[in-house]
Formats: structure tokens, sequence, C-alpha cells
């Protein structure tokens, strides 16, 4: 009786496990072992493929590749930091139950939960240069105008600028939960020791917060590093090459030049990256268990 | 804590009022724009409130392309994905949880090794696929890509496991189906799981532009925020009035909800990714 119903159990899992097994095979791990394949080719999906070799891994590594990845890096790297302290400020001024309070945070989480056309296309409309609100409060008050999209120095800069405004509200959002979980023990006896603000966030709230600000780092590169959309409609890439970061250079191999070969090579060695800050995430989040048992 | 001096708590203030200003100032010049005629969108210096208000924007906005079909089609991407999502995931998720079999935890590893293959790694490889298929430009390049989700998958694994066996058991002794067990015992008890992943699943997909723009390229099967992001391209110079009320159309559906179901959506967006 028993080993009927383990035997029924097991069949039962298999056709439960199957379909979903076979979906995930086909669009999520096949994807990834076709890319590699496909890399090793010359194709533009009209004529019929040619082997390559390494040769579009090669052709990777140039100056042009180059500049992507440094793009990338300054494009992640700004939005990470900007968007982790400026976090931490407001979730530190936040911190407290009222309903100004609340309707702030909610207004400040909203725009991440909003579309990033809408958002790409409203900060166009903001930063206009004739037109623009920015433009005319920085003419009210007496600065001198910037070429926010059209000067290659400073256009990967706005685009830091704006993604941090559209996602500010989730490391807001985490950090927040992140001092809500300090026991308030901790600040009663730092008061009676007399300790002022500063001292109370520099060795207790900082230090507690470490685990959450360790995830917050990956989740936000992971995240930025994927960064496409705000690209596509702000700036397409210019001036020159100076917002070409890695996914819209693979979209525009794979779309505008029909390079298939040479974007499957780049997809692989994005995923590399992936799995590289993955595997941190992994061991961050290790530490984290640690210290907190 | 103890009481900071006045200087703080206004420096504080304003500083709340400053963020206050930069979130949502550019959310009412949205509105104010999606409200004006062309005159007064290029007037220098602008105005703040449109007067009178030009409703009939968003009718052009409406109209300047085929917005009916991208409606339906957002509609359709969207809920298509959530409901084969749902419905993959409990199955597999009751089979991973509640159901011994050998292998077992290996398919779980191989779901969750799924969850760190972002969309930006599969959509060259896929494109080529459906290329082949004759898949481009169909429901099926938009829907059947995200039909599975390894983290839709392991939350509600992890729901179904909290609950107990035994109340799994009595159900099936009385002659219960399994799907009857999922469907009508499971689910209902694992319903803020579930509540919370459909809301992350149903923002993402409507919002998503990556994907539609890339197997995409007629307007039979183009979703609103690709149909928004083509109001400038087409657009003769500084239409910014239409642009911005086209804007709306991906943005109010996503904003009203946020307005109903506030808590749920801050929870189901920190709560996915926490886990």
């Amino acid at each position: 009786m028993a080993s009927r119903r383990a035997r029924r159990d097991a069949w039962l899992g298999y056709a439960l496990v199957g379909p979903s097994l076979a979906l995930f095979g086909l669009v999520y791990l096949y994807p990834v072992a076709y890319s590699a394949y496909v890399s090793v080719f010359q194709w533009d999906l009209m004529t019929p493929k040619r082997y390559v070799g390494l040769a579009n891994y090669r052709e990777l590594w140039s100056p042009e590749f180059g500049e992507v990845l440094v793009n990338t890096a300054c494009y992640s790297g700004g939005v990470v930091l900007l968007a982790l302290a400026l976090g931490l400020g407001l979730a530190l001024l936040l911190n407290h139950r009222g309903a100004w309070s609340a309707a702030l945070q909610a207004c400040i989480f909203s725009s991440y939960i909003v579309s990033w056309v809408a958002v790409s296309l409203l900060w166009i409309w903001m930063l206009d240069p004739q037109y623009g609100l920015v433009t005319y409060g920085l003419r009210l008050v007496g600065l001198p105008a910037v070429n926010w999209l059209g000067s290659p120095a400073v256009a990967l800069w706005t685009l830091v600028l704006v993604t941090v405004w559209k996602t500010l509200g989730y490391p807001m959002i985490i950090y927040l939960a992140g001092l809500q979980a300090i026991p308030g023990d901790f600040y009663e006896a730092a008061a009676l020791d007399g300790a002022t603000g500063w001292n109370r966030f520099r060795f207790i709230t900082w230090p507690l917060l470490s685990p959450t600000t360790l995830f917050l780092v990956v989740t936000l590169t992971i995240a930025s590093f994927q960064g496409f959309d705000i690209v596509k409609i702000m700036t397409g890439g210019g001036p020159i090459t100076s917002t070409m970061i890695y996914v819209y250079y693979i979209y525009e191999q794979a779309f505008q030049y029909f390079r298939l070969g040479k974007a499957s090579a780049a997809v692989v060695i994005f995923f590399g990256l992936i799995l590289l800050l993955t595997l941190a995430q992994w061991l961050a989040f290790r530490k984290r268990v640690q210290y907190t048992t | 804590m103890s009481h900071p001096s006045p200087w703080v708590r206004a420096l504080t203030l304003l500083g709340l009022v400053v963020v206050a200003a930069v979130e949502v100032g550019p959310y009412l010049w949205m509105v104010a724009t999606s409200l004006k005629d062309l005159p007064s969108v290029t007037q220098f210096p602008p105005s703040l409130i449109p007067r009178p208000p030009r409703w009939d924007n968003y009718a052009k906005a409406w109209q300047s392309g085929p917005f009916l079909r991208y409606f339906v089609n957002n509609v359709v991407q969207t809920a298509a994905i959530l409901v084969l999502q749902l419905g993959f995931a409990c199955t597999a998720a009751y089979a991973f949880a509640k159901l011994r079999f050998r292998g077992r935890d290996l398919c779980f590893v191989i779901v969750m090794a799924c969850l760190i293959v972002p969309p930006q790694v599969r959509f060259v490889p896929l494109y080529i696929l459906f290329s082949h298929l004759g898949l481009v430009n169909t429901y099926a390049a938009l829907v059947l890509p995200y039909a599975v989700s390894a983290l839709g998958t392991f939350l509600i694994r992890e729901a179904f496991m909290q609950i107990s066996d035994d109340i799994v058991d009595a159900a099936r002794v009385d002659g219960a189906g399994v799907f009857t067990v999922i469907f009508r015992l499971l689910v209902p008890m694992a319903r803020p799981t579930i509540v919370a992943f459909s809301l992350f699943s149903v923002v993402y997909h409507w919002n998503d532009f990556f994907w539609p723009l890339v197997m995409t390229t007629t307007d039979a099967v183009r979703t609103l925020p690709v149909g928004v992001s083509m109001l400038r391209e087409e657009g003769t110079g500084a239409r910014w009035h239409i642009i911005m009320a086209g804007s709306m159309f991906v943005v109010a559906p996503v904003l009203a909800v946020f307005a109903v179901a506030q808590r749920h959506i801050v929870r189901a967006f920190t709560f996915t990714s926490l886990k």
C-alpha cells in the first residue's frame, strides 16, 4: 500500500514538474548554450553561417568594446553609489510613523514601479534645452544652461541621475526594513552613555545595516548592469558613443548590424559577468547569515 | 531617540521638502504638459498651470496610432504571462514541496539556476529561434519566454512548504484530485505569497519595453510601452503635450493599482527580492 502510493507520488511528481522543466530548458537553458554555439560563427541570419573560431571574441577585444565596458562601469558605479547614499539618507529621515512620512515614502517608491518609457520621455522633456522645466529653473537661479543629453561628457551622468531618480525608492524601502530590525535598546543604551547622533549612526546604525548595504550593492549592480530602456529612448547610445552601455551594444550588434555571432559572443561575456556578480551575492548572503547568528 | 536641536529639525524638514519637490514635481509637470495646447508648451518661461485644460490631448494621443490595439495587446500579454506563470509555478511547487520522487532536488536546482539568466542573455538566441519557427511578431514570442518563472516557483514552493502535510494527506484520503488539492486547498492558504508574486509579475510585464521591442516589428502585436515610445519618433517637432498624454496610458493604470494596493505592492517588491 505504502509503496504503491510512493510510486504513484513519483509519477505524479514527474508529471507536474515535467512541463515546467521542459519550458525552463527551452527558454532559459537552451538560449545560454545556443549563444555559446553561435558565438563561434559569423552569421547575419540571411546567409548560411560560417565557422570563425574565436574571431568574434578577438574582435570584441577592441577600444570600441573597452569603451562600452567603461561606460557600463561608470553608469553602474554612479547609480549604485548615489542610490545607496540617497536611499540611506531618505530612510534615516523617514524612519518614523506618521502620515507625511508615509505619503512621501509612497511618492518616492511610486516612480520605481512606473514604466521606464514614460520616465525617460518625461525627462527628455524636463531637460529640453529650449523649453524644459530644468532649463528654466537653472536660468531662474542664474546658473548656466547644461547640455544634458547633447554633450558627450555629460550625457552618461544625466542617465545616471535619471536612473537614480527612478529607482531610489527601492534602496530606501530596503533600508527602512533594515532600520526597523535594529532593536531600540541599542539606541537607549547609547543615549545613556551620552553618544551623539553621529556616533550613534557610526557605531550602531551603519555596522548593523552592513548586511543590507552588501545586499543592495550586489542587487543594484546587477540591475543597473542590465540597463537598456533609458538608453534606447533618451540617447540611442550617443552622442557619439558616450552612452553606449553593455546591453544596448548587444542590441545594436544584433538588430541594427545583424552580426549575430559577435552579439552572441558579447552575450556570453555578459552572462559570465552576471555569474560573477551572483557569486558575489551568494558570498555576501553567506556572510549575512553568519553575521546574524 | 533624544530631542534633536531645532536647527537639525529645520534642516531635516527642508531636506524633505526638497525631496518631495524633486520626486513629485516631474509627475505634476507631466500632467500639466499633457493638458496644454501647443503654444503654451513652447512658451518660455513656461506656464505652470494649463489654462484652459485641453482634455482632448488624450483623445489626440489615443488616435495618433492604433492605441486600442496596443492596449489590448498589453493586457493580453500581461494576463497570459500571469496565468501561465501561476499555473506552472503552483503545480511544480506542489511537486517540489509535497511529493517525494527521485531527482526532485536536482530538478529544483535546475529551476533555481534559471533565476540567474536575465532576459538580456536570452533575447538574442530566442530571437533566432523564434525567427526560425516563424514566431517573431506573434503573441507566442511575447508570452512563451516568460511562461515559467523561477522566482514564482521558488516563492510558491516556500509558501506550500509552510503548510502542514497532514492537511494535504487528509484531503487526498477524502479523494480530492491533485488539481483540487493544489488550486482549492493550497493556493488559498498561500494567498499572501501568490498576491505578492502576481502584483510583481503584472507590474513588470505591463511596463516591459525591452522584450516587446525586440520581438515585434508590426503594430498588430506591439504593446503600449512600445507604442508610446514611438510617439516621439513619429512626432513633428515639440508635440510634448501629446507625448505626455500618451505616457499617461502606461503610467495611470500602474499608479491607480498602486494607490489602491500600495502596501501589497511595496511588500511584493521587497519580498520578492529579499527572498
